[in-house]
């Protein structure tokens, strides 16, 4: 590793990760000595069959669970718990109803004490970035359901994290939406540099926006594999290398 | 002006006159305020012109316009007016001190699993035994006087607000609570920014609830050893025969209970603007 990428901001370091959790009385093995590294600034994406795994190992790196064994290291440090330099975008918008857009997207900040016209206005600031600069003022049930999920994603942009934890944020949109969606996190996360790591289980959605995907299996004795997208950005779901790309992980999902 | 109220999307005929437009507005008001107070003004109606026609018997219910004399004179006299002041203190003060206790002992109950589960059962005791039950209870240990109607009062609001404030805190979506906590809000600052907003709904629920049960207890308890208040003058006309002052004091009632809720109703609608968007 050079003294570059150390210096970065964002860097994630697993280790020895193992999670287990307590199923009708049986112990469910569900993290194995996962080992992990993900660059400052890089987009990771986690894939893999439904329970095998994704959104607990997310939520580990995000600090809501305690792992059995192992660590966590955020730019060399061992990380306890949430912190600052995270934050987590999950599957629903997860938006307060009582509070407007503008209001929402400053949460974070607010909880964070800061005071309320700042908190605001970097809100603006990131309320402009995911397009919803005439929607300040809406309450989240006036949103659909794309929107709502762009409040969430400036929520978490607006306290300006250095990772960026996303659990299938665009698992529940339509396909139209979605296609714009990814076009558009593609872009927050080159304007922002942050590193991101997502969960999906859209392979298409994986490749468009990862740098690595990282496939996680279900069965027992089988490893975790990582994937590198050597694919030129800003990418083309049309064009030959992706399409062998992606050819190429659904026969490792033994798809094809 | 009239369709892009109702959608904006939809292009507006140019060519309507804005003469008919009124019309036709005023027509529309119309007839829902008809739909609504429609079976209401019917009912008044016929009241009235069975009293005064002798087709119900006018000594039991007496014509609309008697009643409305008799409220007059009892209001413009005074006495009335001493009633209805009576009244209001012994509801007003059961009600803000079940206000007072429930909302926050309910907050606290809802918050803390073990204590909300070692008190239930208790709960569910109290409320399921009439207060009106435990009147003379109270009446024993605080005299005929003024403490023990307040205190009824104070009991039987107490179970709404109480249950509703409990049910409310616990009914928190836990995921907006994981929301805020990855934010890095401490307990104290869920509680402010979370429990407390998601559970206003519910309390209001619960408000409404005592409101109308306050009203209830308050005539009981007059009707039962008191020698003021509406309650009292329904029994005390009643028993004196004046059939007139009699309504006068449940129309007082009525009235009293209508604007209890919708001054709640009106609170509600200024704390909770975000829930209405959808229930409409
Ligand atoms: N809190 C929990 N308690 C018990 N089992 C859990 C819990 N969370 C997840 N699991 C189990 O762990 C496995 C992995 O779950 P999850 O990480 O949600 O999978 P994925 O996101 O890949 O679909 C599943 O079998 C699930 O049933
Ligand atoms: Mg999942």
């Amino acid at each position: 590793m050079s003294v570059v990428e150390h210096s970065r901001r964002g860097e994630v370091t697993v280790r020895d990760l193992s999670k287990s959790f307590a199923l009708n009385g049986q112990r469910l093995d569900v993290l194995r000595d996962l080992q992990l590294e993900v660059r400052g600034g890089e987009a990771l994406a986690i894939v893999g069959p439904s329970g095998c795994g994704k959104t607990t190992l997310l939520r580990v790196l995000a600090g809501l669970e305690q792992p059995d064994r192992g660590e966590i290291l955020i730019d060399g440090h061992p990380v306890q718990g949430v912190g600052t330099e995270r934050a987590i975008i999950f599957q629903e918008p997860r938006l307060l109803p009582w509070l407007t857009v503008l209001g929402n997207v400053a949460f974070g900040l607010t909880v964070r004490g800061l005071p309320a016209d700042r908190a605001e206005a970097r809100a603006r600031h990131y309320i402009r970035l995911v397009g919803l600069a005439a929607f300040e003022k809406a309450y989240p049930r006036q949103l659909s359901g794309g929107m709502a999920q762009r409040v969430g994603i400036a929520r978490a942009l607006t306290v300006q994290p250095g990772i960026l934890l996303l659990d299938e944020p665009l698992g529940a949109l339509d396909a139209m939406t979605k296609l714009t969606m990814q076009e558009e996190l593609a872009r927050i996360w080159r304007e922002e540099k942050v590193t991101m790591i997502l969960v999906t289980h859209d392979l298409e959605e994986a490749i468009f926006l990862a740098d690595r995907v990282l496939m996680l299996p279900n069965e027992r004795g089988s490893q975790p594999r990582l994937i590198d997208i050597r694919l030129p950005r800003p990418r083309d779901r049309s064009e030959p290398d992706f399409v062998a790309m992606r050819r190429r992980l659904m026969a490792e999902f033994g798809l094809h | 002006m009239t369709y892009q109220g109702l959608d904006s999307s939809v292009p507006v005929p140019v060519n309507v006159a804005p003469g008919a437009a009124i019309l036709r507005r005023g027509a529309v008001r119309a007839g829902a305020a008809l739909r609504r107070y429609g079976l209401l003004a019917g009912f008044l109606a016929a009241w009235q012109i069975g009293a005064t026609g002798g087709w119900i018997n006018p000594t039991v219910f007496p014509p609309l316009d008697a009643i409305l004399a008799a409220l007059l004179q009892g209001l413009s006299g005074g006495a009335l007016i001493d009633d209805i002041a009576i009244s209001l203190q012994r509801s007003g003060l059961a009600f803000a001190a079940a206000v007072a206790i429930g909302i926050p002992l309910g907050l606290f109950m809802g918050q803390i699993r073990a204590v909300e589960q070692a008190l239930d059962p208790i709960l569910q005791f109290f409320r399921q035994t009439s207060a009106l039950a435990l009147y003379p209870v109270f009446i024993l240990l605080l005299g005929l006087g003024e403490a023990s109607k307040v205190f009824v009062i104070f009991w039987a609001t107490l179970f709404p607000i109480l249950l509703a404030t409990i049910g409310g805190v616990k009914e928190v979506d836990r995921k907006l609570i994981e929301m805020a906590a990855t934010f890095g809000a401490g307990r104290a600052t869920i509680f402010r920014r979370v429990v407390l907003p998601a559970s206003v709904p519910s309390i209001f629920v619960g408000l409404r609830l005592s409101a109308t049960t306050a009203l209830l207890l308050l005539i009981a308890a007059e009707m039962i050893g008191a020698n003021k208040g509406l309650g009292f003058q329904v029994m005390n006309a009643q028993y004196n025969f004046q059939i007139p002052q009699m309504f006068a004091a449940i129309l007082l009632l009525a009235l009293l209970g209508l604007t209890a809720n919708a001054a709640l109703v009106a609170l509600q609608r200024r704390l909770c603007r975000w829930a209405e968007l959808s229930s409409r």
